[in-house]
């Protein structure tokens, strides 16, 4: 093992603990880098792929994944779906957000 | 078979047994295959893209070593050209920064890095490796710069658990986005090496404790997987999900199996992928058909309620521990041989623990 190699161990390890995301209506979440939606083609229905788990996310919350770019705020996507649905933007945000922090602590999700 | 068969979803490769660790509880068989029989390159991302062709969404890239395999890197590349989601399941050995990059630019998504202790000494005594646990540090070190997302994988026994604590804290500080506290389950080699891994029941009530305080307080930091142990435990668990339900297994060599150690049951067949398409392979292979859906059962488990979501439990622990694989798994507390896993494990972890056996080819 390299002297290196020894050095590097305590500083990398210190620096590198995750934080919580704690999200807010006005947090922009996108997907984690390795977590990814896809369309399983052989059993026709929307997988969330993430380490060592597949999940099998309802409509809504496929619907509400594919607008969390990073971009559009948890508020932003709530009023979107308010205009399609043409409903309450205030109870869809009261559903989305604690969906979001879920999946933000199962760490899907990041900002 | 009465219901419909469902395709399967996950891929075990065992791309090779060659590791230079010598892990006592490693779940490879005794009889460890030789390089000289494993799958080529093609062979195995011929088996990729079969399998991302049935509805195989992810593959575990696991050995042995995967990085003892030199071909690593197109191994991934053929995973990610498939379609399917690649996890590494490595010991570290073998894996060097430059190696490391290679294999994220080649696609793959994830890492599975095993410690065998929080304390450097003891993890390199268990796994017989001198060296290894550094090396293991700087892997972690290596693959949170890359950005790739990391499970530290924990297999505890009674030799570690008095630092399950220290473990926890050490995966937090690895920036691990998931770990498993891994309970050793006792086939194969740990089988062998059971009176000297075996926990005392204090030592497994305090893991659940440990691990259930610690999932709170480390909320959105630190996910953390549990693998209760089987012979302090009332109910089995769902080995592989059931059996031929959702995972294939293929070893070094090409044998597709049902379950790691289902080699350990006498008289299945198994069909190599060479020889036989993987699609038909799920649908047909004898070994896949064995234990498939609840039709096999004897009491207790045929008329058992659970009997869907359980499956019976475990069909190598029903043969290792009652001499017939059709058996009821005595972890489950319905088993008239429940009370004897008990017994044993009480007694074994009384003893002072023998000397472990070190796992070699
Ligand atoms: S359990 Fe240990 S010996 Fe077995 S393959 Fe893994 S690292 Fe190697
Ligand atoms: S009797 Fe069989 S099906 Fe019922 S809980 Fe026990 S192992 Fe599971």
């Amino acid at each position: 093992m390299s002297a290196d190699g020894q050095k590097s161990d305590g500083k990398t390890a210190k620096t590198a603990a995750r934080a919580r995301l704690v999200l807010t209506a006005s947090s922009a979440p996108r997907l984690a880098r390795h977590v990814r939606l896809k369309h399983d083609a052989v059993r026709q229905q929307w997988i969330l792929l993430a380490p060592e788990k597949i999940l099998t996310p309802s409509e809504t919350a496929v619907e509400v994944l594919q607008l969390c770019d990073g971009v559009r705020t948890v508020e932003a996507i709530a009023g979107e779906l308010a205009r399609a649905y043409a409903a309450p933007a205030n109870a869809i945000l009261a559903d989305i957000l604690p969906l979001l922090q879920d999946l933000a602590d199962q760490g899907h999700l990041a900002r | 078979m009465t219901a419909l068969l469902e395709p399967p979803i996950g891929l075990l490769a065992e791309l090779t047994h060659r590791c230079p660790l010598q892990c006592p509880y490693c779940s490879n068989p005794l009889n460890l295959e030789t390089v000289r029989g494993e799958l080529t390159t093609a062979q195995w991302c011929d088996v990729f893209r079969q399998s991302g062709d049935i509805g195989i969404q992810q593959v575990h890239l696991s050995g042995g070593e995967p990085a003892s395999r030199r071909d690593l890197e197109a191994l991934v590349d053929g995973a990610a050209k498939a379609g399917l989601y690649s996890n590494l399941i490595t010991s570290g050995a073998g894996l060097t920064q430059s190696r490391l990059e290679r294999l994220a630019a080649a696609g793959l998504d994830h890492v599975q890095l095993s410690i065998q202790d929080a304390d450097a000494a003891n993890s390199d005594r268990i796994a017989g490796y001198a060296g290894g646990f550094q090396r293991k540090m700087d892997v972690a070190g290596h693959v949170r710069a890359l950005g790739l997302p990391l499970t530290v994988n924990a297999p505890v026994h009674r030799q570690n658990l008095d630092r399950l604590d220290d473990i926890i804290a050490l995966a937090v500080r690895l920036g691990a986005l998931r770990l498993e506290v891994a309970h050793v389950q006792y086939y194969a080699w740990a089988l062998a090496n059971r009176a000297a891994l075996m926990p005392t029941r204090e030592q497994i009530d305090r893991s659940i404790e440990i691990v259930a305080s610690a999932r709170e307080r480390l909320k959105g930091v630190l996910t953390i997987d549990f693998v209760a142990p089987d012979y302090y435990a009332e109910r089995p668990k769902p080995c592989m999900g059931g059996w031929g339900r959702g995972i294939i297994n293929v070893t070094p060599s090409g044998l597709a199996l049902p379950c790691h150690a289902a080699q350990t049951l006498p008289g299945l067949v198994f069909d190599n992928v060479v020889e036989r398409p993987l699609a038909e392979i799920w649908a047909s292979s004898p070994a896949f058909q064995a234990f498939r859906g609840t039709d096999w059962m004897r009491e207790p488990c045929r008329s058992c309620d659970l009997r869907t979501l359980d499956f019976g439990g475990c069909r190598c622990q029903a043969m290792a521990l009652t001499g017939d694989a059709a058996n009821t798994d005595p972890a489950c507390s319905k088993s008239p041989r429940h009370g004897e896993l008990a017994a044993l494990a009480e007694s074994e972890s009384a003893n002072p623990p023998l000397p472990l056996r070190y796992r070699r080819m």
